[in-house]
């Protein structure tokens, strides 16, 4: 089993996620600059956060357009796991993997806390180790984050189980005051049909040791373990 | 024998969709509001300025098109408007 987590110009998150992946989860992993990335040799790829090309244009456009992106695409058509965290969340839709915008939060501010999310469906390569209705501890960090998607798409997305992870507060309810940034929705994270692959505006890399976490807990490396879980089965 | 390459100046502006919440565009009406003008209605959107070659006006048109709706606008969210005006021959 081989991890790819690619680097573009300016992802700041990619250590992070290489060091939970070699020395928290103990799987052989390599960072790839996004120029020399091949999608044949890795089981599985990471994008990682940051501000890839300094956010110009939109969050991810540029991004979407380098060629590791047709390798991440063949990556995801095969069916092997695909993870956008944050900034690789906006260049897998910016790259058509996954639906909708991320658009400005509301409040127009970076909005960096811990936040809890709930658990939509462990129908994904990143979510099979998390029971439905789990609620989770895990921080964002982001401008752009708003998620966004016309009824008609929504809808489709809910039948198909698109909807990964939502924001909710402590009791697990679905409300305004649990949204950071004016999601549709509450939606923090959706899936591709399949379910291979998956983006998402919280940062799990940061929530992978109980040293890291207020709460105590080490909620993110649940996604990590369920990737090589699901590969494994 | 290859045709004459003309050059076209073109203008790309960028708006979000008619129905979203445009948050900028509120901050920017909030904070004019403050100053004591009386606006309303306000977006905020994107422009580009560039040079483009083509064989003719149609092809520039096309391409800027294309440009469009692979990169520069999010067709989810964003609506796109664009002119193209000759400038030379090359």
């Amino acid at each position: 089993m081989r991890f790819a987590v690619i680097q573009f110009p300016g992802s700041n998150c990619d250590y992070d996620v290489v060091y939970v992946l070699k020395n928290v989860l103990g799987v052989p992993t390599d960072l790839v600059w996004h120029k020399f990335f091949k999608g044949d040799v890795y089981d599985a790829v990471i994008l990682p956060g940051g501000f890839s090309y300094g956010d110009y244009l939109r969050s991810g456009a540029i991004a979407s357009h380098s060629p590791a992106m047709e390798e991440v695409k063949k990556i995801a058509e095969d069916g092997r796991p695909v993870l956008g965290i944050c900034n690789g969340f906006q260049i897998l839709i910016e790259a058509g993997l996954l639906p909708g915008a991320l658009m400005p939060n509301d409040c127009l501010k970076f909005v960096c806390k811990w936040v809890t999310l709930k658990c939509e469906t462990s129908g994904t390569a990143f979510t099979c180790m998390i029971p439905e209705g789990r609620l989770l501890h895990i921080p964002i960090a982001h401008r752009e984050g708003r998620y966004f998607n016309t009824r008609e798409e929504l809808e489709k997305m809910r039948e198909n189980r698109q909807i990964v992870f939502r924001y909710v507060d402590e009791k697990g309810e679905v409300n305004s005051k649990a949204n950071p940034n004016g999601s549709v929705e509450n939606i923090a994270s959706v899936c591709n049909v399949k379910g291979n692959v998956v983006g998402l505006m919280p940062h799990p890399e940061r929530a992978s040791e109980k040293v890291l976490s207020p709460y105590k807990d080490c909620d993110g490396i649940l996604l990590f373990k369920s990737m090589v879980r699901f590969l494994k089965s | 024998m290859a045709s004459k390459m003309l050059s076209f100046k073109v203008r790309v502006e960028v708006w979000l969709k008619e129905g979203l919440v445009d948050a900028e565009g509120k901050t920017v009406e909030e904070a004019l509001n403050d100053l004591g003008y009386r606006v309303s209605s306000s977006r905020v959107g994107k422009v580009y300025e560039f040079v483009i070659k083509a064989g003719d006006e149609e092809e520039a048109k096309r391409l800027v098109n294309e440009m469009c709706t692979r990169l520069l606008a999010n067709p989810v969210k964003d609506k796109f408007i664009y002119e193209v005006k000759k400038i030379g021959v090359q």
